[in-house]
């Protein structure tokens, strides 16, 4: 319960939370993503993971991804204000659920053992087609890419081969066929 | 060849060619380059404060009561960090500022300089916008953009931080561009779709209600005439947020008085229990709604706002109408009356059952107090300032706390832009500087600050400011002694505990006010009362009036946290109230 003495309302019972991947187009200046996240922060949003670059340097214009949870009025309101910052040109939004976007995220992962290990190893990341970046006799650095629970799940098999040093990219997002968002 | 302009030349330029008349502002090591030019521009006033925060509220005085930016003028470092409670007050109220500030020079940026800090960042989630100007060749545009921001779509605050280095570098100067789109930030693109289905919704309503608020004001003047002709048109109720008095005439019988935690039994009441809630440049604030899932349960709401982010924010509605409060108000008459049909007399019909419903909420008259002839009741002491003041153009500003509801309830307020308070914040002390900014825009209009002794305490510095302008500002102060809302909810919610409520050592002050050069005036008896407040009128000068009240007065109704509209806390002269009172405690 609440504290009754508040001078302010109860909270009442929130909604169901889902998972959306927003992508926001905004112009590549200095302070950009400080009024990104910090609108985030300073509203109690979520952010789950979050990658950014420029993508077209003559337009000087960046895509932020970005990952986050909430009800679907707490979605709504998130993008309606990023909406409301200066530098923002437009924002999409996606569910994960949504089979006609792409998500993918980059993982750079360091095993150190020896090479029964790095064998094991190799074949746990066999689906999601592994680069070898870098092998040495005690260890291999991988690079894979795949959807982030996937993710989740070769790092986790990997502990016990001696997965060293994890380094991933956050989801990033595109919609699938010739369809441009606008 | 064009001619080159230093940056301190390049900021008056852009403000001359914003029509900019005043600043408000303090001098520093990292403005000064700006502050030598200043001699330069007669046509710019600068007018000097005493702490960086009385020159922003006084700025926001100035813009609510002109309709015109305030423009803010402070060094870096202590200056902008004093600023931000005015940005912020100013982003929560939607009051249209453009802060300057200085910085220390480029190269010096990030080595913790004399007065350096990080004031973009500071101030990124108090203003709409901020630049840290870099290049002097990006200065005339930030600028320009900076009042086109400020001003377009939901106004607010913007800030331009501009380093020393860059206000002696030199640049060529550009106009402001006649229309600058700013990425589409300003909407007003509703369709006749969204006004077809308001109007079906207006004809068949039994039990409507309006509710408006700030946003009309925000929208002109001429956004309160469209709400006028549209209100009358209806025929509705129409009640109004802190911020919207003013935009419908307080003393008109359509209007129900003032909604929320403060407002009318009959406002809130009819809040409650209508079927149509038309809401016309409000955003659903918490003072407002109270219990949200028990908000006016049984009603459409419709949700007239030029912001996309304030719609369906805390309570979703059936329709929304984004844009500008005046435009869509417009396009709604004008289709009404084209459409004709006995809409107009059939559908005041409808709804007379709901007036007599009102009728009888109004009985209760839930504004009403005890007085007495031995004591000066605050609310008294507003409704005879009210009396006395009515018949001239009277601008009130306010402080926070108590007063600040007393005067709401029992001022009215027939014109938009007379009436300037710290709603969204809640800033003590906002109200004396912004009588400042007030009497700067309109130097003939009487302008009174209803006051509390405790929230005047905290910029009474500004009266200096007043007596240096020869600004006749009259500051009605309320002197209970008491932080008083917070000794009401102390009272109320924490068995009378009354921790650190109580301010000793009050000065006194009529010696305050002849120490800044000023005429003190006190009253302590009901008797001497409206002699006391004629005598601080027909005074020239700025004037602090003492008016000694009744330290135990609460501030009546009241919707306890946690409860919706229709359980309101009465005054102590309802006989229901008490059984009301003895339930809502136990709640509360």
């Amino acid at each position: 319960m609440a504290n009754p003495k508040s001078a302010y309302s109860i909270p009442t019972k929130k909604g169901k939370l889902d998972t959306h991947i927003l992508v926001v187009w905004v112009d590549n200046e200095s302070g950009v993503l400080a009024r990104v996240v910090g609108l985030f922060s300073g509203r109690g949003y979520n952010i789950e993971s979050l990658a950014v670059a420029e993508v077209d340097a003559s337009k000087n214009i960046s895509r932020i991804t970005i990952v986050t949870t909430g009800t679907p009025q707490v979605i709504d309101q998130i993008k309606l204000q990023l909406k409301k910052l200066v530098p923002v040109h437009k924002v999409a939004d996606f569910k994960r659920e949504d089979k006609k976007v792409i998500f993918k995220e980059m993982a750079l992962l360091k095993v150190v053992g020896n090479k029964k290990k790095i064998e094991k190893t190799l074949k746990v990341c066999k689906s999601f087609s592994p680069v070898i970046l870098d092998k040495t006799k005690q260890s291999v650095v991988i690079q894979i890419t795949a959807l982030r629970r996937e993710i989740d799940k070769v790092s986790k098999k990997l502990k016990s081969l001696g997965l060293t040093s994890t380094s991933r990219t956050g989801a990033i997002a595109m919609t699938r066929g010739a369809e441009v968002f606008k | 060849m064009t001619k080159l302009y230093s940056g301190a030349e390049i900021v008056f330029k852009c403000l001359e060619d914003q029509d900019v008349k005043f600043i408000f502002g303090y001098p520093g090591g990292a403005v000064l380059p700006i502050y030598d030019e200043l001699k330069n521009h007669s046509s710019i006033k600068h007018i000097l404060v005493r702490h960086e925060q009385g020159a922003g509220h006084a700025a926001e005085g100035y813009a609510r009561s002109s309709g015109k930016p305030g423009v803010v003028l402070v060094t870096s470092g202590p200056g902008a960090t004093n600023v931000v409670t005015a940005l912020t007050d100013a982003y929560m109220d939607s009051v249209p500022l453009v802060c300057i500030s200085g910085q220390v020079p480029t190269h010096l940026i990030g080595t913790d300089a004399f007065q350096e800090c990080d004031t973009t960042g500071i101030t990124r989630p108090c203003t709409k916008h901020n630049w840290l100007v870099k290049d002097i060749k990006d200065l005339p545009n930030i600028l320009h953009d900076a009042f086109q921001v400020a001003t377009t779509g939901r106004p607010g605050p913007v800030l331009v931080d501009i380093p020393k280095d860059i206000q002696f570098a030199k640049a060529k100067y550009s106009k402001p561009k006649k229309i600058k789109k700013t990425n589409g930030k300003s909407n007003n693109r509703f369709s006749q779709n969204d006004i077809d289905e308001l109007i079906d919704l207006i004809s068949k309503a039994k039990k409507p209600v309006v509710y408006s608020g700030g946003g009309v004001i925000n929208s002109g003047p001429k956004a309160s005439e469209s709400l006028k002709e549209f209100v009358r048109l209806i025929g509705f109720p129409i009640t109004s947020t802190l911020q919207g008095l003013g935009a419908f005439p307080g003393d008109d019988n359509q209007f129900i008085g003032m909604l929320g935690m403060h407002g009318t039994y009959e406002a809130n009441n009819a809040m409650h229990d209508c079927d149509l809630l038309i809401n016309i440049g409000a955003r659903f604030d918490d003072r407002i709604t109270g219990k949200i899932d028990e908000f006016s349960p049984k009603s459409k709401k419709v949700h007239i706002d030029i912001d996309p982010s304030s719609i369906n924010k805390i309570i979703k509605v059936d329709l929304a109408i984004v844009g500008d409060v005046n435009e869509v108000l417009k396009s709604t008459v004008k289709k009404i009356n084209k459409k004709q049909n006995g809409f107009k007399t059939s559908n005041k019909q409808n709804i007379s059952k709901w007036w007599e419903q009102i009728q009888k909420w109004r009985t209760k008259d839930s504004l009403g107090f005890i007085n007495s002839e031995k004591t000066i009741k605050p609310q008294h002491a507003v409704q005879r300032l009210y009396e006395l003041t009515k018949n001239q153009d009277t601008f009130i500003t306010t402080e926070v706390g108590q007063h600040q509801m007393w005067a709401a309830q029992h001022y009215k307020f027939n014109k938009p832009n007379r009436w300037m308070t710290s709603g969204g914040l809640g800033t003590m002390g906002y109200g004396l500087p912004a009588a400042v900014g007030v009497q700067i825009a309109h130097p003939d209009k009487l302008v009174v600050d209803i006051a509390g002794e405790a929230s005047v305490l905290m910029t009474m510095q500004e009266m200096s400011t007043a007596v240096q302008y020869n600004l006749p500002i009259k500051i009605f102060v309320l002197n209970n002694q008491y932080m008083g809302m917070v000794r009401q909810w102390q009272e109320l919610l924490h068995e009378k505990n009354y921790s650190e409520s109580y301010s000793e050592a009050l000065p006194d002050f009529v010696k305050l006010a002849e120490a800044y050069g000023c005429k003190g005036v006190k009253a302590d008896n009901p008797d001497e009362l409206d002699n006391k407040i004629q005598e601080m009128i027909d005074h020239k000068g700025p004037v602090i009036f003492d008016c000694q009240v009744d330290p135990n007065e609460n501030c009546f109704p009241m919707i306890p946290s946690g409860k919706p509209h229709n359980q309101m806390i009465l005054g102590p002269n309802d006989k229901e109230e008490n059984k009301i009172t003895g339930k809502g405690k136990a709640l509360v």
